[in-house]
């Protein structure tokens, strides 16, 4: 068994896996506690079809770095999501839907008349080998971005999920720190998409948070919590894909799955018998 | 007693349909100032002028130096979404201090020690490492008056502090407010539906009405027409 790990990772491009994904699911799970308890979980499933859309556009037009192109159209895309869920104008989930949709339409579209068809599945539901070395360097060097700037900014991100009018009131800037979440979010998907697809990678940041919040009661074990089910779901959905030859993504959430039926069934029992 | 807030003429719209017009009124130091009316007289309208959160169409509010923003200290209306937040006690509290912090990013024991202070002086010290989502409604509005205080010892907004209470709780939280008020020194302003409770704590009454709104001291207001409505004996509102 331990042979087998140390011979899987003697492959160069599980390493870059390895090392992407970690980062990636640590940023999607430090996130998905904020926008869980916003109620923005959707905004990351409507990111990641409008990643989708922009990549398949840009590889369409032959572009040699369609993550970089990806990464400023899904940060406005952010930035609107954010405005729409904020007016009572119009319906916030609607919204999302329609513009995550047509991404999806736009992007399946760009990429058959282009004749991509093999990319279109990675881009979709992403691949473990997706990942080259530029690729890791520069997920590994947004990852930490984001990182960092989540710390620092850790107090007050709790103060603006937990009540956005209170923090507004007292003279911080609300409106700034949800940027910086939506910013967060939109480098993360993006940065996550290719190992994960972007049909599944919102399934990162939304299973940790809901799985933390079943077994912990302070925000600060709930972000802990979150960040180690994200890491540890990886691991044993990267090793499984790899021995039975699975899809990556789908094999992440499937652990993330099971993982949160036991947390459900811990959470239950705990509270019985209080 | 220092002039702490002053309002003129102030007008409040929301596309074209006018909420508040002509608002004139004062808060002095020390003041327990009530706002009352009835549903959609502007209540919540007034709160969010005076929090700066949606800035009026005519008219200046003026806050006094010695009460810039960072002596403010507010407890909203809870939404539904924070009744089952997963935060200690502690966590709901300390973050009260944030608008001090300024870009510093963590708090310094300085911010604790205030935490625990307001966390005693509410009586809810046994609370502190309990989760806020197990806590009931009124030890829930009790933890957010602590993080009020923590954001602000000169004046606090409450908006609606007794909604949901039971009547027992709902004395308890007036008499913690009347004590902040008249031992802490602490200026309150108070937005309620309870126009009897407001009459027995307030020093002045701000009730809103579209057509001829009435400020003044609790005393005037029982005399008002607008009082003997709720006070008078007959109970019957008749031009006076
Ligand atoms: N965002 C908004 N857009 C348009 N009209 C609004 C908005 N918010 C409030 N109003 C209108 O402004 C008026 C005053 O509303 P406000 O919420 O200030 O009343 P209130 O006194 O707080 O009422 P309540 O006692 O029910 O809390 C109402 O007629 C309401 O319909
Ligand atoms: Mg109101």
């Amino acid at each position: 068994m331990i042979n087998d790990i140390i011979e899987m990772f003697s492959n160069d491009f599980m390493i870059r896996a390895l090392i992407g994904g970690v980062l990636v699911s640590l940023c999607a799970s430090l996130l998905g506690v904020s926008l869980v308890l916003k109620r923005y979980s959707m905004i990351g499933d409507g990111l990641s079809h409008v990643g989708f859309g922009s990549l398949a556009i840009a590889s369409a037009l032959g572009s040699a770095a369609p993550l970089q192109i990806a990464i400023p159209v899904v940060i406005i895309a952010a930035f609107f999501l954010l405005r729409l869920s904020g007016n009572s104008k119009v319906k916030g989930d609607a919204a999302i839907a329609l513009i995550s949709t047509s991404a999806l339409a736009i992007g399946i579209i760009a990429a058959s008349v282009s004749g991509l068809n093999t990319d279109i599945n990675s881009y979709l539901f992403g691949s473990i080998i997706a990942m080259d070395k530029t690729d890791v360097i520069f997920c590994s060097v947004l990852s930490v971005f984001i990182l960092i700037i989540f710390v620092f900014f850790y107090n007050k991100i709790f103060a603006v999920t937990f009540d956005e009018n209170f923090a507004k009131a007292t003279g911080t800037k609300a409106g700034v720190y949800n940027m910086i979440i939506a910013l967060l979010t939109a480098l993360t998907i993006v940065v996550g998409m290719k190992m994960m697809g972007s049909m599944l990678i919102s399934s990162l940041i939304i299973f940790p948070a809901v799985i933390s919040m079943r077994i912990c009661s302070r925000f600060k074990t709930v972000i802990i919590t979150s960040a180690a089910v994200s890491v540890v779901c990886f691991l044993i959905g990267l090793i499984a894909s790899y021995s039975y030859s699975a899809p990556t993504g789908a094999s992440i959430v499937v652990v993330n799955m099971i993982v949160l039926l036991i947390a459900s069934l811990i959470g239950r029992f705990v509270k019985k018998r209080k | 007693m220092g002039e702490l807030i002053k309002c003129t003429d102030l007008a409040f719209s929301y596309e074209d349909v006018d909420v508040i017009k002509d608002l004139s009124f004062t808060v002095n130091d020390g003041d327990y100032l009530c706002i009352v009316g009835e549903n959609g007289s502007g209540k919540s309208t007034l709160t969010k002028g005076l929090l700066g959160l949606k800035s009026p169409d005519k008219g200046k509010i003026i806050f006094s130096d010695e009460l810039k923003k960072k002596e403010i200290g507010y407890l909203p209306q809870q939404t539904p979404a924070q009744k089952d937040f997963p935060a200690s006690v502690f966590e709901v509290v300390l973050s009260g201090r944030l608008n001090s912090r300024g870009l510093r990013p963590f708090y310094s024991k300085k911010d604790k020690m205030i935490a625990h202070d307001n966390i005693r002086k509410l009586g809810i010290e046994e609370l502190m490492k309990r989760s806020y989502r197990d806590l009931s409604g009124g030890q829930q509005q009790r933890v957010l008056l602590a993080r009020a205080l923590c954001a602000g010892k000169k004046l606090i907004f409450l908006d609606e502090p007794v909604t949901g209470l039971d009547p027992i709780v709902t004395e308890e939280m007036y008499r913690l407010i009347d004590d902040l008020n008249k031992k802490d020194k602490i200026t309150v302003v108070m937005v309620s539906h309870d126009i009897q409770s407001a009459a027995k704590y307030a020093t002045h009454i701000l009730h809103l009405n579209f057509e001829k709104s009435f400020f003044g001291t609790t005393e005037d207001y029982i005399k008002s027409p607008l009082g003997q409505y709720f006070f008078g004996d007959n109970k019957v509102y008749s031009e006076v």
